[in-house]
């Protein structure tokens, strides 16, 4: 669902290349500390990654990211200027200057990262595309589903994988496909197929929208992989490298078992050295990052760690339920691993 | 001797009048008709009950969260605690006066061109179009005379709708105006320059040209100078939409004769003299309802702005839909969505109707 594959925006890209030549290394922060804000591209509307609440406040993982970087560059996460863009305008808004950072629910695919003129500074998310299923049909693995019918949105990388996965394990389906994920949600509901087949995360959100959501479970294959980061423009090393660490810092704020609720005490009384490098407690880290010594602990104490910052916006602690699974800490069985800050 | 009196009239037969008497001659009158009342009832009676239990009888009114609904019917709790987002998108709550006023101030200040018998007419209206816009930008977007900036980045719902489709409105007919005479006119650069324009944008879907000048003209501006988003896309629209008026006049300037613009040079007036008091004033009249066919078709095409990632009444409501809070309730918010569209483009359609009746001068048949 992510990848929508647009021609029109490798050209963009391309034209742009050619036309401003690349970003020049540091500019993006002056530019940034200059007018006094981060101006951030997130998605117009995705549960649990970038969404509105009834106040007109954004929230999720994606702002989330934007607000981590705001705090670490300022002090002060409410220093950031949202965009909505939609996906296919997401990569013009970065070339052009219109936007600091992207964090949008983007996938990091090669072709994006080396012709579009931008770079992934990590993976906030590692997603996937899963299937979610009525429990009746009493299948508890996608390679039961040979005969299915199956609800798929149109236009997306989706329905390849689909098909790529359902001819590797020599299956057959029958593909319906939709325009929106709501009409696919009532399509599930109503019988009109079996398996619904989108970015597990987004199942997530697409099991609330039925009318009996604990009738459906989503089951455990995920058949690609889609890792979902921010993205900074290409050339700007500066930034890019605060963009990375700010993520790098708060997944390591996780593992040191630094909280939004700890992290002042912890700044000031720690014994393990690895927290009073992060911390800034011990060393000049935040310096050469060109960021403020307290840096990560602004970071933290805002917005959160990185298992916080999950369970708010789509774990235990939202109304998503999902599990950290791929997205646990590597010592916990998951794959987010940040290098030390040292 | 007695005088033959007639007995009075027998009253006509209760079947043949009232309720009874006008449904044999309308509805049953033959077994056809009999079978496709009855259908059409079951029918309406298939569709309406349903409908009716589902929005209103077994719907969920009052609450402020998702549990507060049963989820049997309608959550209309979502429409009145997204409310209002709907109406002013991110412009600020205590700033949204300013809207209100700029809508009460339009309201208020066309009223008098409502009235039949006003003295001076014609010079009030021309002093509000050109007055009100500069009063509506300062209301909404501020930032002199004592108001405070509100970026465009922050309107929003419905009043973004309105604001788009008044622009497209106030800036396309005079554009559209000036086209369709400038396509016929006699000089020829003047003649290639609009029939070019015409059909240049008559020929480009209008969601492409919105896309163009989000995601292609960034490209090739300067970096760091960005146009701002709305203003882009009311420039478009107005673009678009003069096109589709300027043909639209071009009917009513060729439903003109001859004999009428011969007797306006007749009596002496110039070019534009006969234009405006003459030709205009009878064609325009004989347009009326292409001009707000076409104007209706505006207001629903500004809800094509979600392309470009502006947030319009229905973007809002799309926006608050996915909110996990409120997860599932899209139906909820676009019947809403329907029934705001609905109201505009009826109201929209019964003034076009009340203008055509009252500048009716007889060419009716």
């Amino acid at each position: 669902m992510i990848r929508v594959k647009s021609t029109l925006a490798v050209l963009s890209a391309a034209t742009m290349l050619g036309l401003s030549g690349l970003a020049q290394a540091g500019a993006t922060l002056d530019a940034v500390q200059k007018k006094g804000f981060v101006q951030c591209g997130i998605s117009d509307g995705l549960p649990g990654f970038s969404f509105a609440d009834a106040k007109g406040q954004y929230l999720g993982i994606d702002v989330d990211v934007c607000r981590a970087v705001a705090a670490a560059v300022f002090g002060d996460a409410s220093k950031v200027k949202y965009s909505p863009l939609t996906a296919k305008e997401r990569f013009t808004a970065l070339q052009s200057g219109e936007v600091d950072m992207l964090s949008r629910n983007t996938t990091w695919t090669s072709s994006r990262d080396a012709a579009m003129g931008l770079n992934f500074t990590g993976v906030t998310y590692y997603d996937g595309q899963g299937f979610l299923v009525n429990k009746e049909l009493g299948v508890s693995s996608a390679k039961e589903l040979d005969g299915a019918t199956v609800c798929i949105q149109a236009g997306t990388t989706t329905e390849l994988n689909l098909s790529d996965y359902f001819r590797a394990n020599n299956l057959k389906y029958t593909p319906i496909t939709y325009d929106t994920s709501d009409e696919s949600a009532k399509s599930l509901e109503s019988g009109r197929c079996d398996v619904l087949t989108s970015d597990q995360s987004q199942l997530y959100a697409q099991r609330i929208k039925l009318a009996k959501p604990d009738d459906y479970v989503v089951l455990p294959e995920v058949i690609s992989k889609e890792p979902l980061g921010p993205a900074v423009r290409q050339g700007d090393e500066e930034w890019f490298d605060i963009v990375r660490w700010t993520l790098f810092a708060m997944l390591n704020a996780e593992e040191l078992g630094v909280t939004s609720a700890n992290v002042e005490d912890m700044a000031k009384s720690t014994k393990n050295p690895d927290v009073a490098r992060l911390l800034g407690a011990e060393g000049e880290y935040g310096k050469d990052l060109k960021l403020p010594k307290d840096w990560a602990v602004q970071i933290v104490k805002q917005v959160g760690n990185y298992g916080e910052i999950f369970d708010r916006n789509v774990g235990a602690g939202s109304e998503l339920k999902i599990e950290r699974g791929l997205n646990a800490l590597w010592n916990d069985g998951g794959v987010q691993y940040a290098p030390p800050v040292r | 001797m007695t005088t033959h009196t007639f007995k009075p009239d027998l009253p006509p037969p209760t079947i043949s009048i009232g309720a009874l008497g006008w449904l044999r001659a309308n509805l049953f009158s033959s077994w056809l008709n009999t079978l496709l009342t009855l259908l059409g009832l079951y029918l309406v009676w298939l569709v309406v009950p349903p409908v009716l239990e589902w929005a209103i009888f077994k719907a969920d009114w009052i609450g402020d969260s998702r549990s507060d609904c049963s989820r049997e019917g309608a959550c209309w709790v979502f429409v009145q605690v997204r409310f209002g987002q709907f109406m002013y998108g991110f412009y600020p709550t205590e700033l949204r006066w300013r809207v209100d006023a700029a809508a009460w101030l339009a309201i208020i200040g066309a009223a008098p061109l409502l009235l039949r018998q006003m003295p001076h007419k014609l010079r009030y209206g021309l002093g509000y179009l050109a007055v009100y816009p500069l009063l509506a930008y300062w209301l909404l977007h501020g930032g002199f005379l004592g108001l405070q900036t509100v970026p465009t980045s922050q309107w929003g719902g419905l009043m973004l709708t309105v604001v788009i489709a008044a622009v497209g409105i106030a800036g396309a007919l005079p554009l559209g105006i000036l086209l369709a005479l400038g396509r016929r006119s006699d000089m020829p650069a003047i003649r290639v320059l609009c029939v070019t324009f015409i059909e240049f944008w008559r020929g480009v879907p209008l969601i492409t040209v919105l896309f163009m000048s989000s995601v292609m003209l960034p490209l090739f501006l300067p970096e760091g100078m960005n146009l701002d988003k709305l203003l882009r896309a009311m420039l478009m629209v107005v673009f678009f939409e003069a096109a589709y008026i300027a043909e639209v006049v071009r009917g009513g300037l060729q439903a003109i004769p001859k004999g009428q613009y011969e007797a306006a040079a007749a009596m002496g007036l110039g070019y534009w003299r006969s234009t405006l008091l003459v030709i205009l004033p009878q064609a325009l009249k004989l347009v009326i309802p292409g001009i707000v066919n076409t104007f209706i078709a505006l207001f629903k095409d500004t809800s094509l702005v979600i392309i470009i990632g502006l947030f319009d009444f229905l973007n809002s409501i799309k926006r608050a839909t996915a909110d996990p809070a409120w997860l599932g309730m899209s139906t909820e918010g676009y019947v809403f969505a329907a029934l705001v569209y609905w109201m505009f483009c009826f109201s929209m359609s019964r003034y076009s109707m009340r203008l055509e009746r009252r500048l009716d001068t007889g060419h009716k048949r």
